[in-house]
């Protein structure tokens, strides 16, 4: 790794991350102003947004090859209150908490208590929201059935497409001045709405070229003062660049990222979207430049590498925004789910992998920094060698790339009607969310906690915890005779859950729709500039919103075990297993570690659970898919948790999987922790008896331990365990290759390490059913490979 | 012939029992009994029962017993359904179905039966054995099995005998009749310290393979990976003071069989 780049990337692991009031300052300064009174509501977010970037702090930090940042220097992360307020008591946590903390000062402190909550209240769209939504949804969101995303985030959920990495902004400027001529005055009741979003949208293209001129004006001084004739160059290249983006189409590989990352953060500034935003098919959109500068001696390959790794570290300066109140507890991380994708197809059909992307695969290997998140898209087309070449990144142990099957991926699109073109031009963004890139809104609209909703149903709509009715009464579940009456039960009240879920997401759609337009972002995002429509309110081609089940497998083992030790094999009534319950198995002992090792569990390629699993999935589905949004769009289901298994676990009480209370869910599709006891490829014949086509993503996690990695026939085992995979249909798997501290949890905790199965002496077992010293022994083995 | 065996374990995504990924099949029962077996469970043909200690907390007083029993008739249907299902990993990884043990041989009838069901269903057949058996049985299945990996762990007939409980004149001729025939073997050789790691150990083991045609000589060695089973089996563990070979030990008895012009390979 070049000097340069070390000391970039230090910089940026070193930073401390650090609530900056700059933003909300400056924004509560406009709307404080009346601005924002004269115009109309797109027009003032357009014009806030300027006021942002006019006067924001203008950082070019040394060593910088690309320049910009959200805040005023590295990790220093703005917050949002239009959206949210951080309370006096979030700021205390923010600023105390052990893990994913950001440093609070006295004048942030002051500020937020003096100026920012005492405008913000009542006006921020999480206030409103909480005002409109009905007492049932709270109800439902207070007992942990279903959590909301855009109570503190903006649906973004989107991702860069080819087109800007051709157009400048005097391009789109052109854009929207012909669609502005296209508005029909006469007929068109929506004529002065697209004006006003038109307007809106031009007003943040000048915004942004005015940023890039600041920072041209900055380069210019700092390379005045520059002592080192090699840095005072540097500084010159970096306001020349900044002259020619983003207002014009990028020429070069530089200008390209250095385009990129204006619009990155004109995205992130403008509001606080979900998953942040992510160039898409980076090897695809730079590939261009890449080929005429080498090809023309303008550009090395190693200049190449220097400069993604300094665009590396943009991202990685980048935390996500500190979220309030339980969110914050919720989602621990810094990571804002940038997802750049490698390999997949070219609009054509035909495998897309080429040098770049190796190159940025070598990028992501040295560089090892939280962000971005990388994945690749592997086809049936995509040569062996660049999944072996990504295998041996994972081999690494830091989780990335992930890899996603993108032959199912397109499938997924074109069975909601996007065309061959969109689907093989798009991906996955954030964890596994499939979409059609620069053309589709795709929202994450909250998870859904299956178990909660299970335990309701076996408390007749009760919740325990809450000691609320928040369901429906569907009977006493010591009265069911059958294994289908609490299935049918346990239906309605997900269909009741979903009918709340969605009610509210109406209702909060439209609150952003009205009160917090992107203008920016829409530029970006066909169809809007043509529809002259805010992305917010269905500008874009396509509108899909997800709502996120989670606890598939916890979920299946719960409903097994009632098949199978109360109904089918009489075991224990129904009554005695509520008493279990309610006693969280207190002197159950042996009735609990029943249920864990004596029941079918999903994950071992059995059809007893895995028929339940399946079941389960055509419930949720027909519950959601297809559902009308109001933006035109459509509802489709999708199975990730990121990190909200561990809170809803930590609101459902004991359950018949033999899950104590508070205990994590399963994540994903994945199995229950330590329950699918058969190896790899029975759990990943189970997952794949799921119908992974009618989704928009599944999410499946493997342990293995770097000694299955070891020698290049290891690696071809796992690439054909993917390739397997792919071909019973999965959708996305990630490899976690496991440390030694792991391996000593399981020596801790064994039963929810069952699954851990670690290479000992030319074969493999179960790292639980080795003894003591043996586990020793791998695990100071492991110690030495990872 | 027989439809039904019994066995002690099934393992999938098995790498490193032949080709690609495989489903490995563990029959339970061995004739002969030698001192550093990490399979103990697998001597006897009958299902038994073990105690297993499970952990429920993080003290190691936080405990729970659970009988558990080692071993379980499996009918031939029962045992090609296993099987199957991982037939899409087979045919991506070039992998199969490998029978091992205890000693397979032992139910012939039954691993008979279920070789020509695999070879009907197009799989790739390993056979891991002792080579413990009669000429005409092993003659017999060989028709169906696409690779041997096949035990060699003393030359020296006295010496075989005293740890093994067997002698090894018919492993030897069987090993012969196999290689001659064509079949596709792989020796495998456990390392044992002080049993059969001396020179003179090796040096005869390397003269009587380099007279055949084999694939390669693959080393593993000794592990105490048996100690807690036999504790559980409440049987007498003899390799107590024995411990796992070095890597540079590995590394010289490696070089020693190479001057035989064997392939060797060292399994970790």
């Amino acid at each position: 790794m070049l000097d340069r780049i070390k000391r970039l990337r230090d910089q940026s692991r070193n930073a401390i991350p650090s609530l900056s009031i700059e933003r909300a300052k400056l924004m509560t300064e406009f709307y404080k102003s009346g601005a924002a009174e004269k115009v109309s509501i797109p027009v003032a977010r357009a014009l806030a947004f300027k006021y942002l970037l006019e006067n924001k702090e203008i950082s070019i930090n040394d060593d910088e090859l690309i320049v910009g940042e959200r805040g005023p220097a590295p990790k220093a992360t703005p917050t949002y209150p239009e959206i949210c307020c951080h309370s006096m008591q979030d700021l205390d946590i923010l600023d105390s908490r052990e893990k994913i903390s950001f440093k609070v000062n006295e004048e942030t402190r002051k500020l937020t208590e003096e100026e920012i909550i005492p405008f913000w209240k009542g006006r921020s769209i999480r206030d409103r929201i909480f005002t409109e939504v009905d007492y049932k949804w709270i109800d439902a969101y207070e007992a942990g059935v279903f959590t909301e995303f855009l109570e503190q985030r903006a649906p973004g959920h989107t991702v860069a497409d080819g087109k800007i990495f051709v157009n400048g902004f005097s391009d789109y400027m052109a854009d929207i001045q012909q669609s502005f001529e296209s508005i029909d005055y006469d007929s068109d009741p929506d004529s002065l709405d697209k004006r006003d979003e038109l307007r809106a949208m031009e007003i943040a293209s000048a915004a942004i070229m005015m940023y890039a001129e600041r920072y041209v004006e900055k380069g210019i001084e700092l390379a005045q003062k520059e002592k080192d004739p090699k840095r005072k160059k540097e500084l010159k290249l970096i306001a020349e660049t900044c002259t020619h983006v983003p207002a014009n189409a990028p020429r070069t590989f530089r200008e390209a990222l250095q385009h990129y990352w204006f619009i990155h953060l004109g995205v992130i500034t403008e509001l606080n979207t979900w998953d942040s935003f992510n160039p898409g098919r980076l090897d695809q959109h730079l590939y261009p430049f890449y080929k005429k500068e080498i090809d023309e001696g303008t550009l090395t390959k190693e200049e190449a590498k220097e400069l993604l790794q300094a665009f590396w570290v943009k991202f990685n300066n980048q935390p996500a925004p500190p979220k309030v109140g339980v969110t914050a507890a919720e989602s621990s991380t810094y990571t804002d789910f940038c997802l750049i994708n490698l390999g997949g197809l070219k609009e054509d059909g035909t495998n897309a992998v080429n040098e770049l992307s190796y190159l940025i695969l070598d990028v992501i290997e040295e560089m090892r920094i939280l962000q971005p998140s990388s994945m690749v898209q592997i086809s049936n087309k995509t040569p062996e060698e660049f999944l072996i070449r990504a295998l041996k990144i994972i081999k690494t142990g830091f989780g990335q790339p992930s890899i996603f099957n993108i032959d199912m991926i397109i499938k997924e699109m074109l069975r909601v009607g996007k065309s061959i073109e969109d689907a093989r031009n798009g991906g996955t963004s954030g964890c596994v969310e499939t979409g059609a890139f620069g053309k589709e809104a795709y929202i994450l609209t909250g998870y859904f906690n299956l178990m909660k909703i299970l335990e309701v149903t076996l408390n007749n709509g009760f919740d325990p915890r809450t000691k609320k009715q928040i369901g429906l009464r569907t009977g006493n579940a010591e009265k069911f005779k059958t294994y289908k009456d609490l299935f049918d039960a346990f239906e309605k009240q997900v269909k009741h859950f979903i009918d709340i879920k969605i009610k509210g997401n109406n209702v909060i759609e439209q609150l952003w729709a009205t009160l917090l337009p992107s203008p920016f972002l829409s530029i970006i995002i066909d169809d809007c500039i043509a529809k002259a429509k805010d992305y917010n309110a269905g500008g874009a081609r396509y509108n899909t919103n997800y709502i996120q089940g989670v606890g598939l497998g916890s979920i299946t083992d719960s409903l097994s075990s009632i098949k199978y030790n109360v109904f089918d094999e009489k075991h224990l009534t129904m009554k005695e297993l509520l008493e279990a319950l309610s006693t969280n198995f207190e002197g159950k002992e042996e009735l609990r570690q029943g249920f864990l090792c004596d029941t079918p569990k999903y994950g071992n390629d059995e059809d007893y659970p895995d028929a339940l699993t399946k079941d389960v999935f055509e419930l949720y589905f027909n519950a959601i898919d297809g559902r009308p949004t109001t933006k035109d769009g459509h509802y489709r289901v999708i199975f990730l948790p990121t990190t909200v298994h561990v809170y809803f676990g930590s609101v459902v009480g004991a359950m018949p999987d033999g899950r104590r209370a508070t205990e994590p869910l399963s994540e994903g599709i994945s199995p229950v922790q330590g329950s699918d006891t058969k190896g790899p490829t029975a759990v990943l014949k189970s997952a794949s008896k799921i119908d992974h086509e009618r989704t928009g993503g599944t999410l499946l996690n493997q342990k293995f331990t770097p000694s299955f990695f070891a020698t290049d026939e290891g690696i071809n085992n796992i690439a054909h365990l993917v390739r397997g995979y792919f071909k019973l249909g999965g959708h996305h798997i990630q490899f976690n290759v496991v440390s030694a501290d792991t391996l000593r949890e399981a020596q801790k905790n064994p039963l929810k390490y069952r699954d851990l199965i670690v290479r000992v002496a030319g074969y493999s077992d179960y790292f639980i059913n080795l003894g003591p010293k043996l586990q020793d022994e791998i695990i100071r083995r492991t110690e030495h490979s990872s | 012939m027989a439809s039904k065996g019994v066995i002690f374990d099934i393992k999938k995504f098995a790498v490193h029992d032949g080709p690609g990924i495989r489903t490995t099949i563990f029959f339970k029962g061995c004739p002969m009994d030698c001192w550093w077996c990490h399979n103990p469970e697998s001597h006897s043909t009958e299902p038994e029962t073990i105690t297993r200690q499970i952990f429920t907390g993080s003290s190691s007083k936080a405990c729970y017993e659970r009988k558990e029993l080692i071993g379980k008739e499996i009918t031939l249907e029962e045992a090609m359904d296993e099987i199957m299902k991982d037939q899409v990993f087979y045919e991506i990884s070039n992998g199969g179905v490998t029978f091992s043990g205890g000693e397979p041989l032992l139910q012939s009838e039954f691993l008979l039966a279920i070789l020509k069901k695999s070879k009907e269903n197009n799989l790739h057949t390993t056979l891991d054995t002792s080579g413990c058996a009669s000429s005409d049985t092993i003659k017999e299945i060989s028709d169906f099995v696409d690779l041997f990996l096949y035990d060699m762990k003393l030359v020296d007939e006295k010496k075989h005998k005293k740890y093994t409980g067997k002698s090894n004149n018919t492993i030897k001729q069987n090993l012969k009749m196999l290689t001659k025939a064509g079949q596709k073997v792989i020796i495998r050789i456990p390392i044992i310290p002080t049993i059969n790691d001396s020179i003179d150990d090796i040096k005869q083991i390397g003269e009587f393979l380099s007279k055949l045609k084999i694939v390669r000589v693959e080393l593993l060695p000794f592990h105490k990976i048996g100690e807690d089973k036999y504790k559980k089996l409440n049987k007498i563990n003899r390799m107590k003071d024995i411990s796992k070979p070095t890597t540079e030990h590995m590394r010289t008895i490696k070089e020693r069989l190479e001057k035989y012009g064997l392939l060797v390979k060292i399994e970790e």
